[in-house]
């Protein structure tokens, strides 16, 4: 569904993706781990087109992206969750959910809003507050919400779980790892490891912008190497 | 019942223009409430600018320029009715704005600024210059609309002050009620995203650089309009309303009010067109107060005045 290749991107003089190859296929939940500043995020930020290309190809269903502008990448199929979360946090939370709508104005969007709702019971309850008064876990279950209101075929994930408690991350991963069963293809960046890899199916593990070991999510799990790296045990 | 904020808002405005008028101590302050809903409107379009989609224009006077002069020029050398010479101005400056934005919109941060700073100073340089058409800084003649000599003979008589108050009050209640509408339409709800993040914005799929042009052109012509009127309810018209200081006082009205807030901008319209004539010794230290305004506001009253006094009412104050 999504392959890039030899893909490059730089800040300025600073080169920081050395050419990464990676593969999703539809249906996989593929996770990207590594430490902070290997360059998951511009990764991701290269595939919504908000960071410019500087080489390398990506094609998402058959399509070259690479010249598609960011906010006609969604049309495509491919919904950003970005790092950070950027809700907009003068809006409420229901104005949100219908930005995240912004394509389409038919029926579908009510009740692509109550599936959401249905998903995330909390942001029911707070659907006419500002997005900017909900807690870090409320926002982060937001952005998710608001990335799927553009029914997206893919969905790139970037670090959900960032400062959050362990027992709402949990949660945050239980809902990426249902969104298999609605049809939804994951592409999930994380610095926690050991949770995103237990939901993966596939794995790569990136070190300054380049990616250094790939395989399946269990294999990667119970290899030594990255046990004593990213694990912790 | 609970009103809707966008009914609230009309219905307190509407109230106001009805009512005050029976408080006015003489027919002078008709004259001075027609310049409240003039300077109203040119903020209305701000609020969609800097309020919803947070670009800042320090030009706006040029467009208020071009309003003024097309109500002023057309109708002698075009053979225009003073109404569409309105409308024709507008346009010019939908056509500007857009050709202007173009550009500088796709960049972030400072840029629309500067740019429109450097807009404004020329269409005044030109208003200025080009006396063979313009007749430079004296200023020149605009002629009549002609709307209060029918409504004569419709059998609604009014003074020339009445007309003016009563027109422009209409016209400022109009342009409230399209750039509320504007507000909780998707594209609103887009242009107050990308103030938010335009990252956030882009990968919702909000083309973020046409949402600011489309922000800029609308504002454009809120100015545009209301340089018209102003040229037609004086009759006449110096390349003053181009100028510098014009822009910055539109700007200066919003965020006095609340930039975020129709009632609150037109609240500071209200104030800063009131202040001058009430105290006539502030007038040589009108630009001084400004400042001052300007900074106490920023720094004590963000999000501005209405909105603060809202805030401060419902208790909710951080």
């Amino acid at each position: 569904m999504l392959t890039i290749e030899g893909l490059r991107s730089r800040y300025g003089r600073i080169e920081v993706l050395h050419g990464i190859d990676l593969r999703v296929d539809s249906g996989e939940i593929v996770t990207v781990v590594g430490a902070n500043g290997a360059g998951k995020t511009t990764l991701l930020r290269c595939l919504s087109g908000v960071q410019p290309v500087t080489g390398g190809a990506i094609t998402f269903r058959g399509e070259t992206l690479t010249p598609v502008p960011a906010y006609r990448r969604l049309r495509r199929g491919l919904a950003h969750s970005p790092e950070g979360r950027q809700i907009f946090t003068n809006l409420s939370v229901e104005e949100n959910l219908r930005l995240g709508a912004f394509l389409f104005s038919d029926a579908r969007v009510e009740k692509d809003m109550d599936d959401a709702f249905q998903m995330f019971p909390v942001l029911k309850q707070k659907r006419n507050l500002a997005a900017g008064g909900l807690s870090g876990g409320q926002q982060q279950m937001l952005a998710m919400a608001r990335a799927l209101m553009g029914r997206p075929s893919c969905l790139l994930l970037d670090e959900p779980s960032m400062g959050l408690a362990p027992i709402i991350v949990a949660q945050i991963f239980d809902v990426v790892s249902g969104l298999k069963a609605l049809g939804v293809t994951v592409l999930l960046v994380e610095q926690n490891a050991f949770g995103a890899l237990k939901i993966a199916d596939r794995g790569y593990v990136m070190e300054t912008g380049c990616i250094t070991m790939q395989g399946d999510a269990s294999e990667l799990i119970a290899d030594p190497r990255i046990r004593a790296a990213y694990l912790g045990i | 019942m609970k009103l809707s904020a966008k009914t609230a808002t009309l219905l307190v405005l509407a109230l106001m223009i009805a009512v005050t008028p029976f408080f006015f101590p003489s027919g002078y302050y008709y004259r001075v409430g027609a310049l409240i809903f003039v300077n109203g409107i040119a903020v209305t379009g701000i609020v969609i600018l800097t309020g919803y989609a947070g670009q800042i224009s320090l030009g706006h006077a040029g467009f208020a320029g071009i309003g003024a002069y097309a109500c002023a020029l057309a109708p002698v050398h075009l053979g225009l009715h003073p109404a569409l010479a309105v409308v024709l101005g507008a346009a010019i400056s939908a056509v500007l704005a857009w050709l202007v934005g173009r550009p500088i919109l796709r960049l972030k941060g400072y840029y629309l600024g500067v740019a429109t700073l450097g807009f404004g100073i020329l269409v005044s340089m030109v208003l200025n210059n080009e006396r063979d058409l313009t007749r430079g800084p004296d200023g020149i003649d605009v002629p009549e609309l002609g709307l209060r000599a029918v409504l004569k003979g419709w059998g609604l008589d009014m003074t020339n002050g009445q007309f003016w108050y009563f027109f422009c009050g209409l016209i400022l209640i109009l342009g409230a009620w399209l750039a509320l509408n504007l507000y909780d339409s998707p594209t609103g709800r887009a242009l107050r995203a990308l103030h938010g993040s335009e990252i956030a914005a882009r990968t919702v799929g909000v083309d973020v650089a046409r949402m600011k042009l489309q922000a800029f052109v609308i504002s454009a012509v809120y100015a545009s309009v209301s340089g018209s009127l102003l040229a037609l309810q004086n009759k006449f018209i110096t390349p003053d309303v181009a100028g510098f200081m014009h822009s910055i006082e539109m700007v200066t009205m919003a965020v006095l009010g609340g930039v975020g807030s129709i009632l609150g901008a037109i609240l500071g319209a209200g104030i800063l067109t009131l202040l001058p004539q009430v105290l006539t010794v502030f007038a040589e230290y009108e630009q001084l107060v400004l400042g001052l305004v300007m900074m106490l506001v920023m720094i004590f009253l963000r999000e501005g005045l209405l909105p603060s006094i809202l805030r401060r009412l419902r208790g909710t104050g951080e």
